[in-house]
């Protein structure tokens, strides 16, 4: 097995660590599914999750956004220690996507984006009924928000448009903009790119610069290790539970035990799936 | 409603006569109103005068001289004017089932009502027959392609004459529905009525008011509000269809309430009544009747607020714990929530605990409401018109279900609203993205309950007593069955559910052993056939359809025409 080395570049200067989540354990009966997990990030950062199935990857997500509780360890958050509660985390400013689309189907773009400015508006029933200047001041720079972040993931023209009816890859865009519309600090999107072809994939990786240029960390998980390992500064590895690697991309696609933990030794070969494999990247770094 | 249609080949062939047939139809009709129907005229009104028509019969001509017009539209000098735009052709078909349905009616109510077949007169034969040809006439005339009705550019007074126009049919059509005394005439009212909405459905005239309905959304419900307003100055102070008036509005404001929880937040509560309950014993209570145990009469209003706080306190011990569960428990604890009130009342007259309730005797001799200085017992004169006691109550209660409508349509066009929506449509995404599902839950319990409070205590008044037996289980199924059959979520649908659901049995006493067997036959067709009730929200039609593609890309043109 060689490795090519590559010129290191200069590592980018982030700020300060937004999130900073460590030994995060979550045990279901039996089953350790996540297992004593460290993760740092940074404002600006963009870091990479990745792993086979099966290894934990979204169940560590819904430990850091409190849909699940984790059974160990602390998350905090810019700085205070993060209440495993999905409404607290939100308000906090972590948003997340869901692997599998969870949009209000029935409901129309602009309407889903306008539920994400929920967390950041105020204002209650005695409010909604009496309908003063305040309560259409508020309404309406919910509108101009949610019309802007549509406008920004490029759904500017499908407002109207019930979420169901929208294509594949529009519903992505438009969970990363209901996402975005709860004034995150930090965004999590769980395979932003699953059944994208590789012109919305690239869109997708486009999409999540400008995120990330407009002040906001980014973790994503993904299988697709072209994309991953172009996009991200960082990226972390997990193999059943456990951290298997960290470091930046350039040293997590040459470690062999990644590539092991893809490929499989030909002990446990029935739970592998050859295309995630970096190998099948097929861009030379990497050769079995 | 549809038979199925002929084969096309037959059509064709015979489509030159359906049009002179149904000519002819209509003027049998006519000419057979104008002949007796009944020997017998004791029955359904007076039927039996020859020369001029009389009561149904008039409901006959007007459908005739529809179908007439309906006729001139598929050829004739109405052509050029809205033939383009009506479909007189699947208009007429649908006016003449109905037609042919009332001329049965008559003969079936006139042979059971007097004694046999050989009560019929002439003029029922003819008219029968007039409405058989219409109705052979109607399947041969060909259906043709139309425009879009949507595309229709209409002036704007002229959408307000129609809604106007409407608006004054619902209203002498109630006046009228609730002036027939026995059943038979009522039920072939309904039948009438059913026919002209049918053929409104059919023609595209209701696509057509429905754009308008939207268009004009401000003079609608002025106009709406107007009717209700007027109603009682139709009924020349007689109290007897007031009195069921009343009830009716009580009904409609309490499912209102109920449709916030049930509707918006997508709540099931089988046990709203309770909330009626405690308002109507909180009024009751504190309204210094001989039987009252709390000699204290604060201002009514002071009452109101009282009635709704109690009931909203008790939504709120009711909701908290159970509402962090789903759905189907707390179906089963609101159930029995409405139980143990029923039973409290039952139980808090001395005996058992302190008697707050008197028990099963209730509280008894309420005395009328009085607000300043009007008595809501004594009839007032308005511009020589006498309204009666239950008028004065039917426009409390009228300005009551205004603010209930206002509390629920407001609360829906907002954050709130939005929130409620996203719950229902995946309740975990919504608490994701940092909605207060449980907060959201717990204020549409208690909002709900506020508000059943308020219409509670009006009720309590109204009603001049208050038992335990008047909050059982069944109210809150049928206060249920009101949304569900109306339309959940929707403001015209429940009002028009609740408004079938109480009047019904009121007017149709013979068939009140049915009640139930009925109610639960109609839900269960709804269930199956247009599972989002007579009126349906985009979003419910959307939801109970998730896999109706074509409809989805329908309702989402209609948005996107909107939001233009």
């Amino acid at each position: 097995m060689t490795v090519t080395e590559t010129v290191r570049q200069p590592a980018p200067a982030f700020g300060e660590p937004v999130l900073e989540a460590a030994g995060v354990t979550m045990r279901f009966g039996g089953l350790l599914a996540v297992n004593d997990v460290n993760l740092t990030v940074r404002e600006g950062e963009i870091v990479g999750l990745i792993g086979p199935n099966g290894a934990g990857k979204t169940t560590f997500f819904n430990c850091l956004t409190g849909l699940y509780k984790p059974t160990g360890g602390q998350v905090r958050f810019a700085g205070a220690p993060l209440a495993p509660k999905p409404r607290a985390v939100v308000r906090a400013g972590m948003a997340r996507t869901f692997q599998n689309i969870r949009l209000f189907a029935n409901m129309t773009a602009l309407e889903n984006v306008m539920v994400g400015r929920y967390c950041r508006t105020s204002s209650m029933a005695l409010t909604s009924i009496i309908r003063g200047p305040k309560f259409r001041r508020e309404e309406r720079a919910t509108r101009d928000r949610a019309q802007e972040l549509l406008e920004f993931v490029g759904l500017g023209k499908s407002t109207e448009h019930l979420a169901r009816n929208m294509p594949y890859g529009d519903q992505r865009r438009l969970e990363i903009a209901r996402a975005l519309a709860t004034d995150p600090k930090l965004i999590l999107l769980d395979e932003p790119t699953a059944g994208m072809n590789p012109q919305e994939t690239r869109q997708a990786s486009d999409l999540i610069f400008k995120i990330r240029d407009s002040g906001l960390s980014v973790v994503v998980i993904e299988h697709d290790m072209r994309f991953i390992f172009n996009l991200c500064d960082r990226v972390l590895c997990l193999v059943r539970g456990e951290t298997l690697v960290e470091g930046t991309p350039d040293e997590v696609q040459s470690d062999p035990r990644v590539i092991e933990a893809y490929i499989g030794t030909g002990e446990d070969e029935d739970e592998e799936r050859p295309q995630d494999a970096p190998a099948a990247d097929g861009d030379g770094e990497v050769t079995p | 409603m549809s038979f199925p249609t002929l084969p096309d080949t037959f059509v064709a062939k015979h489509a030159a006569k359906g049009w002179p047939v149904g000519l002819a139809g209509v003027a049998l009709v006519i000419i057979g109103s104008f002949m007796s129907w009944s020997f017998d005229r004791q029955i359904l009104g007076d039927l039996s005068v020859y020369g001029y028509p009389g009561g149904l019969q008039i409901l006959a001509i007007i459908a005739a001289l529809l179908a007439l017009a309906l006729l001139l539209m598929v050829k004739g000098p109405l052509y050029s004017v809205m033939g383009h735009w009506l479909d007189a052709a699947l208009g007429l078909r649908a006016l003449s089932v109905w037609l042919l349905i009332y001329m049965v009616g008559i003969l079936v109510a006139i042979t059971t009502e007097s004694s046999g077949l050989v009560n019929i007169d002439p003029g029922g034969w003819v008219s029968f027959v007039g409405a058989l040809l219409l109705f052979a006439g109607s399947r041969v005339i060909p259906l043709r392609e139309l425009r879009d009705l949507s595309e229709t550019k209409v002036p704007g007074w002229l959408e307000i004459a129609g809604i106007a126009v409407v608006m004054a049919g619902i209203l002498f059509g109630a006046a009228y529905a609730l002036a027939r005394e026995d059943a038979w005439s009522f039920v072939l009212f309904l039948v009438f009525a059913g026919g002209v909405i049918a053929a409104m459905f059919r023609t595209g005239t209701m696509t057509w008011f429905s754009h308008v309905a939207t268009r004009q959304k401000k003079v609608l419900t002025l106009a709406a509000f107007a009717v209700a307003f007027f109603f009682p100055f139709t009924q020349n102070g007689s109290d007897a269809n007031m009195s069921i008036a009343t009830s009716v509005l009580i009904f409609a404001a309490t499912a209102m309430g109920l449709n916030i929880v049930v509707g918006l937040a997508g709540l099931l509560d089988l046990g709203y009544i309770a909330f009626l309950g405690s308002g109507a014993y909180v009024a009751a209570s504190l309204s210094q009747s001989a039987f009252a145990t709390i000699g204290w009469k604060p201002p009514f209003l002071v009452v109101m607020l009282v009635g709704g706080l109690v009931a909203a306190t008790l939504g709120l011990i009711i909701g908290s714990p159970t509402l962090r569960v789903s759905g189907d428990y707390l179906a089963i604890v609101t159930l029995g929530f409405g139980e143990i009130f029923r039973f409290s009342m039952f139980n808090l007259d001395g005996n058992n605990g302190p008697n707050l309730t008197n028990g099963p005797n209730g509280i008894p001799g309420i005395p009328e409401l009085e607000i300043g200085n009007f008595n809501f017992g004594d009839p007032h004169t308005v511009l020589g018109i006498e309204l009666g006691r239950f008028s004065n109550y039917y426009f409390v209660l009228l300005l009551l279900l205004g603010f209930i409508i206002l509390v629920f349509s407001r609360l829906n066009d907002s954050r709130i609203g939005r929130g409620w929506i996203a719950i229902r449509e995946d309740e975990k995404a919504a608490e994701a993205m940092g909605v207060n599902v449980f907060g959201l839950k717990i204020l549409a319990f208690a909002v709900g309950a506020f508000l059943a409070g308020l219409a509670g205590t009006l009720k309590a008044h109204q009603d001049g007593a208050v038992s335990p037996d008047q909050y059982i289980f069944l109210e809150s199924a049928f206060l249920l069955a009101a949304i569900v059959l109306g339309g959940m979520g929707t403001i015209a649908g429940v009002l028009i559910g609740a408004t079938l659901l109480k009047l019904l049995p009121e007017k149709m006493r013979f068939f009140s052993e049915y009640r139930l067997l009925l109610f639960g036959l109609t839900l269960v067709l709804m269930m199956r056939f247009r599972p989002e009730g007579l009126v349906a929200s985009r979003r419910r039609k959307l939801e109970f359809h998730e896999e109706d593609e074509e409809l989805a890309l329908a309702i989402e043109s209609e948005l996107v025409e909107e939001a233009k």
